[in-house]
């Protein structure tokens, strides 16, 4: 991590648990001697991370595993269970409403599915206008031309603000999606998948326009996402995210090449990538255990080669594996 | 190379819209020898899951496959084929893989059900002997406790759980052509690799041929011995996998391998194809690709051949030597 100042964003032990209360079937049956428990599933467990103004972090893990509610919570969509957030060095908890409307605009996220995250009912004009207006960043009577400036940086046709979402095809609905999260001037954007549902040649368009808006604006990123290829083509770190705790966090360099987590491994391992030699596939067994019934000790270890029997009792700690490049394995201890 | 299991010639599929005539597949040829792989590439709109679904005779009104196309499995011509033989043919002779395993599986029958159903589908067979086959299918494809499972009904599963299902079911009658269409999009990396593992070993062992159709070039360079590149419903470049990835001939495979980000692209700006993929409504005079490729000349007005530039390695593209 780099030396001076505090960085832009910090997590320390941030939590997320999602409570299913027992229903009334439920208490009537407990009433009658059932033992119906409410349901805790503990999607986020302990997180902590720093990230420094103007990087790209990566986060890498599987379905179900807590990254797309780790995003919410960075993006401010929905509250963590416990931990803190800094944002600037102040404490998101404890901010005031002006600190606290300053930090929800300069915090944007793009989303996954670029049919699912526009109205299909408003214009372009409106879709990307309407925040900045409301927020009184522009007056209504320059919304026009501020919006064809927003389509213009993101490589769309100032035209196109008038036109409906459907009108778009995939790669350009996404384009507004950005168009959107960039008109409230953020320095910090989270994207969630925000390339997964795009054609190979799309994506590679999407992908060099992220980067082009970096450089321009000094906008600093979350990156989510299941597609090592595209994590490790765009981030300056990678945090790896296995069942709610991050496993392993490095430069993107090192994270590639040295890999420590034995989850790590087997997740590069198993990258299609474009080597035209045959592969033996030699994938690792199992699945992502239920976060409902997390293992014990280390989450991963069912599914691990290494496996011991301290794994199954204690939960390894993230702990420094070389500078910059943090572990959560007991082989570390070796 | 034997007699290959499949061979398409010549192959038109278009949709008889009110808009006019989409022309989805137009003009696709290809053969699959028995235990090949073949990577069916391209975007959305290219045509590759529209050939898939001509092979099986799924194209429902008011497409229709065109006059003159000839599908033939083992020299049988399936596109002249009776309604009634051709439901014969699916299921036992040609299966498919979808891409989500939930639109194979019916949510309210238990899976032992569902697969003794499609055992007795083809064969006269005891429930008793359709049931020991199905557990045998899903022995095959790697799932654990199979006599549990069979009992479970398929939201009891996980994405991967399922789509070894849905593979399984395909397996059943030993089929001599698997088509799967995007079968591992919709899953995890890990998952992902083994359901390649289960494909990679069940070709290798049965001989069964497979058609897997995908739009991600990663995915089939690994697993396929022969990669087709569609575009705009047409192949543009077909040849043995390494031919085609470390030597593309069509600007388009070009501009596709170089979209795909790697270690080696970090920094870097992605090669990126202008443009987007041309409605087929109103697809251009000529090469359909010319108004998004960096080497188009004249020529390319008038639509160029699939020619054999190497052996073994075919191109649609005027410039396929010169560039």
């Amino acid at each position: 991590m780099t030396a001076g100042g505090a960085p832009i964003l910090s997590l320390r032990g941030i939590t997320k648990r999602f409570t299913q209360k027992v229903d009334l079937a439920g208490k009537i049956a407990n009433s009658l001697g059932a033992k119906v428990r409410e349901t805790v599933v503990q999607a986020v467990s302990d997180v902590d991370l720093d990230i420094e103004e103007g990087e790209v972090v990566g986060l890498v893990g599987e379905s179900g595993c807590g990254k797309s509610t780790l995003g919410r919570i960075v993006a401010g969509i929905q509250p963590q269970s416990a931990g803190t957030m800094r944002w600037r060095d102040k404490d998101v908890g404890a901010m005031n409403g002006g600190e606290r409307k300053a930090w929800q605009l300069a915090v944007q996220m793009i989303f996954q599915d670029p049919f699912a995250s526009l109205n299909p009912r408003l214009r372009v004009s409106e879709i990307v206008g309407e925040a900045p207006r409301v927020h009184g960043l522009i007056e209504r009577g320059v919304q026009a031309k501020y919006v064809a400036q927003m389509l213009d940086q993101v490589g769309l046709d100032g035209s196109y603000s008038t036109r409906y979402p459907h009108q778009f095809s995939g790669g350009q609905r996404q384009r507004v999606g950005i168009a959107r999260a960039l008109a409230v001037k953020p320095s910090f954007i989270v994207c969630d998948e925000a390339v997964a549902a795009l054609d190979v040649s799309i994506q590679a368009q999407v992908l060099n326009l992220f980067m082009e808006l970096r450089q321009r604006f000094g906008l600093t990123y979350l990156f989510i996402s299941h597609n090592l290829a595209v994590v490790e083509h765009l981030s300056d770190r990678v945090a790896i995210m296995y069942l709610g705790r991050l496993v392993e966090i490095a430069r993107a360099e090192e994270l590639f090449a040295r890999p420590n987590h034995p989850y790590t491994q087997a997740l590069l391992a198993e990258v299609p990538t474009l080597d035209a030699a045959r592969r033996v596939y030699k994938p690792i067994a199992g699945e992502l255990p239920s976060p409902l019934d997390p293992p014990s000790g280390c989450a991963f270890h069912p599914r691990c080669p290494h496996a011991f029997a301290r794994c199954k009792i204690e939960r390894p700690a993230l702990k420094e594996v070389a500078p910059g490049h943090l572990g959560a394995c007991h082989l570390n201890d070796g | 190379m034997s007699t290959p299991t499949l061979s398409v010639t010549n192959l038109r599929t278009h949709f008889f819209t009110k808009e006019g005539v989409a022309k989805a597949v137009d003009g696709v040829d290809f053969d699959v020898a028995p235990g090949e792989i073949l990577g069916l590439v391209g975007e959305s709109g290219s045509g590759k899951t529209v050939t898939g679904f001509s092979i099986l005779g799924l194209i429902d009104p008011p497409g229709r496959i065109v006059e003159g196309s000839s599908i033939r499995l083992n020299g049988e011509e399936l596109t002249k084929a009776k309604p009634d033989r051709l439901r014969a043919i699916r299921g036992a002779e040609i299966a498919m893989i979808f891409q989500d395993p939930m639109m194979t599986l019916n949510p309210v029958l238990r899976v032992d059900t569902q697969m003794i159903e499609t055992v007795q589908a083809h064969l006269k067979v005891s429930r008793a002997e359709a049931l020991a086959r199905s557990r045998a299918a899903l022995v095959q494809v790697g799932i654990a406790s199979p006599d549990e499972r069979l009992r479970a009904y398929p939201h009891q599963f996980s994405g991967g759980m399922r789509q070894r299902v849905a593979i399984a079911i395909a397996l059943l009658h030993k089929p001599k052509l698997i088509v799967a269409d995007e079968p591992t999009t919709a899953l995890d990396v890990t998952i992902q690799g083994q359901i390649l593992f289960e494909a990679q070993r069940l070709c290798r062992d049965s001989g069964t041929s497979m058609i897997w159709v995908t739009h991600d070039l990663a995915v089939v360079a690994g697993l396929a011995d022969r990669i087709a590149v569609m575009y705009a419903g047409r192949i543009v470049e077909i040849g043995r996998t390494a031919d085609v990835i470390e030597r593309p001939m069509h600007p388009y495979t070009k501009g596709l391998i170089g979209s795909v980000p790697s270690q080696n692209t970090r920094g870097h700006k992605l090669a990126q194809i202008p443009g987007m993929t041309p409605s087929l409504l109103k697809l251009p005079a000529g090469c359909s690709f010319k108004s998004r490729c960096p080497i188009a000349v004249e020529q390319c007005n008038t639509m160029p051949e699939l020619v054999e530039h190497r052996p073994g390695h075919w191109a649609r593209c005027w410039r396929a030597i010169a560039a």
